[in-house]
């Protein structure tokens, strides 16, 4: 018990989510130790499928933390999208070029959102729903048609595996030996999570994005730079939107109006399951990896049961949600207490 | 051992008992269980490998072939009829074991479908795709996993033929020529066939095969018809409310629509709400013509009550043309790349007469 009083509720939130993790994948490989679900490439897809997902909760993190939120980041996935298979299939640009492009885009998107909500103290929600609605209207001028991306180089990226042969292979009832794998696209997205989480920890302006989230008077009072950190924090936001967009289509392989709607709301569930409080000040860009990945093990649960309705994903995360945000206010009415 | 699987119960039944119920209490009880949980992770990783060896050493024993069906979802009712004509060929007392997973309209669901398939070992997949592209990386895993991949419904556009084995559908194109050749005779018939003629369509999803098929059928048919003119085409995502949405902004630009092309039937019947709605009248009594597609049994209510004008139809009947194949496979036989299922032409005035008939 004494230990227990040591931890803060911070660290304890995020280790009920990692506990949590755990104990539904143990779950799994129990229910589902027959059809294969220990196998490791089971776990792995968990990151080839949300690889995009996690670059982006990783920036919305970011964002949670300064006390803001950002909804615009699905739109601008299929914005990214859309400009990547538009510029390379369409007008016939390199691969290269065009990322470069989207890239650029992102931040600029970033950019033009942050000023709005850093200088001129527009609301967040406000802001950033003008730029979903906006990115989603721009996807469609681009092209309502869906493009297929086949640009040789993009599709080398796309489909080049990484095989896993430490983990060795399994042999399945065809015979062939499967080894696991992942795709680069997965190496991208644990790279910028570290990226993220050492710019938080160990960084002056990773706690001055704390310092802004907990409280913004204080911060300015104690000579921080609130409306700089405020701007900066959406510019690398925007970045990582488009960044996540780009690996989004790795996965799809296709620009298309349709693409990623409701992303916003995973990436914000996955950060609110990680920990993320939506008040500010608190959170954890590996709380919202584990967000994602509980997000992915229920996928996984569902289909792997083969004849549930998958819209049960959407009803746990909702329990989950409700269960995680009890927890946090009884951690601020614990805090208030002391 | 005994006390191991005993916290690993626990374990599992604080698991569903934190997501049912979301109750805050379960901490403590989550921070015992767990270690014991990550530990036991390694030994069913052993054991599910060996498991796996004995069973690809003797695979005769069981003749159960297992189908993973990734669908679109259930956004009407041409999508729930093939959904159940999936359910219903591949039954176990038919010899097989359907996996069905239903995608909610997205790609990236189905993309994670299939790869959980292919990890569940499973002796098919068939995928009837959200959108057309997107296809190459997930489809090589399932190649090099040796999976065969039969696509049914919309087709896909993939790079390498060779990443699936078979496509089943419907010709829409075809189904296009139909309706064009269907209004044509219809005009002929009634004295109309000079006269000009306006015509609005209620696209489906852009981009999908039904949509592409339909409008391109229908337009390249058109250049026949000098007199015909296409005031407008607009998406009405193959749902009702969208196209009763979208019909109603029609009728207010338009004053004088004398035919509705809806690329399904579901938009149909928003479309003759819109009209009545607005004091208008359809259907072969009425001042509007209505063309719709797929001839689902509520198309053939709709045209017994006076409505509709003509339904081609889209058969959603996959699951025996899936079957065929898969059974074909099993044998070791080669199969057709392209299978197209059969289908017909449905107007007014035989409604009464066919839906006793039909399945769906």
């Amino acid at each position: 018990m004494k230990k227990r009083e040591k931890i803060d509720g911070k660290v304890f939130l995020l280790i009920i989510t990692i506990l949590l993790f755990l104990v539904m994948y143990a779950a799994g490989l129990i229910i589902f130790k027959s059809k294969g679900f220990a196998k490791p490439q089971v776990f792995l897809n968990l990151f080839i499928s949300n690889a995009g997902l996690i670059v982006i909760a990783a920036g919305m993190t970011m964002v949670m933390i300064t006390g803001g939120i950002d909804i615009s980041v699905g739109s601008i996935v299929a914005l990214t999208c859309m400009m990547l298979a538009w510029m390379m299939e369409i007008k016939g640009m390199g691969a290269v070029p065009a990322l470069v492009i989207v890239l650029i885009m992102g931040i600029v998107f970033g950019l033009v959102q942050g000023f709005l909500i850093a200088y001129l103290k527009i609301q967040p929600f406000i802001v950033t729903l003008a730029g979903m609605f906006f990115a989603r209207g721009m996807t469609a001028i681009i092209s309502q048609e869906m493009i297929s991306i086949k640009n040789e180089m993009f599709l080398k990226w796309a489909k080049s595996k990484i095989n896993l042969t430490f983990l060795g292979g399994t042999v399945n009832k065809k015979g062939v030996v499967n080894y696991s794998f992942i795709y680069p696209s997965v190496i991208i997205a644990l790279i910028v999570l570290i990226g993220i989480f050492v710019l938080l920890k160990f960084t002056k302006f990773g706690r001055t994005i704390y310092a802004v989230g907990g409280n913004e008077q204080s911060a300015l009072m104690m000579g921080l730079n609130v409306r700089r950190t405020k701007l900066l924090v959406y510019v690398i936001n925007g970045f990582l939107c488009s960044l996540g967009g780009f690996l989004f289509a790795l996965n799809t392989c296709a620009g298309f109006v349709e693409q990623a709607k409701g992303f916003e709301m995973e990436a914000i569930a996955s950060a609110v399951i990680g920990g993320t409080l939506l008040t500010g000040g608190v959170g954890n860009v590996f709380g919202s990896l584990f967000g994602v990945l509980i997000k992915g093990t229920i996928e996984t649960f569902i289909t792997f049961q083969g004849t549930l309705s998958s819209w049960w994903t959407k009803i746990t995360i909702a329990a989950l949600l409700a269960f995680f945000i009890i927890l946090q206010s009884l951690f601020a009415k614990a805090k208030e207490k002391h | 051992m005994k006390k191991r699987v005993l916290s690993f119960l626990t374990a599992a039944v604080m698991t569903t008992a934190m997501i049912l119920s979301g109750c805050s209490g379960s901490q403590t009880a989550a921070t015992t269980a767990a270690p014991a949980a990550t530990e036991t992770k390694a030994e069913t990783t052993e054991a599910a490998k060996t498991e796996a060896a004995t069973t690809t050493a003797a695979p005769a024993e069981k003749k159960e072939i297992v189908v993973g069906f990734s669908q679109v979802g259930a956004e009407s009712d041409w999508r729930t009829a093939n959904t159940e004509s999936m359910k219903s060929t591949f039954t176990e007392a038919n010899g097989y074991k359907l996996i069905f997973d239903d995608a909610q309209q997205k790609q990236e669901n189905q993309l994670k479908a299939v790869r959980n398939f292919i990890q569940q070992d499973v002796d098919y997949i068939v995928i009837a795709p959200v959108t057309e592209t997107g296809w190459d990386t997930v489809l090589q895993e399932a190649k090099d996993a040796g999976i065969p991949v039969i696509i049914v419904d919309r087709m896909i556009n993939v790079s390498d033929d060779s990443l699936y084995t078979a496509w089943v559908g419907s010709n829409f194109l075809q189904e296009g020529y139909d309706a064009v050749a269907w209004l044509d005779d219809y005009l002929k018939k009634n004295n109309k066939a000079d006269s000009d003629i306006n015509i609005v369509t209620l696209q489906g999803t852009i981009g999908s095969s039904a949509q592409i098929g339909r409008t391109n059928g229908v337009e390249e048919k058109m250049k026949d018809h000098p007199k015909w003119k296409m005031l407008e085409r607009q998406t009405g995502e193959f749902t009702q409310a969208k196209g009763q949405e979208v019909m109603e902004s029609f009728l207010k630009t338009y004053k004088d629509i004398n035919v509705v092309i809806a690329e399904n039937d579901n938009m149909a019947f928003g479309a003759i709400d819109a009209i009545k709605a607005a004091g208008k009248t359809c259907g072969p009594k009425g001042d509007i013509i209505i063309i719709s597609f797929d001839a689902v049994s509520a198309a053939f209510d709709s045209m017994i009550a006076g409505d509709m004008n003509v339904s081609v139809e889209c058969n959603p009947l996959h699951g025996p043309r899936v079957a065929e194949i898969i059974q074909k496979l099993e044998k070791g036989e080669k199969v057709d790349k392209i299978a197209y299922v059969k289908e017909g032409v449905f107007p007014a005035d035989t409604a009464a007469a066919e839906k006793p008939k039909r399945q769906y």
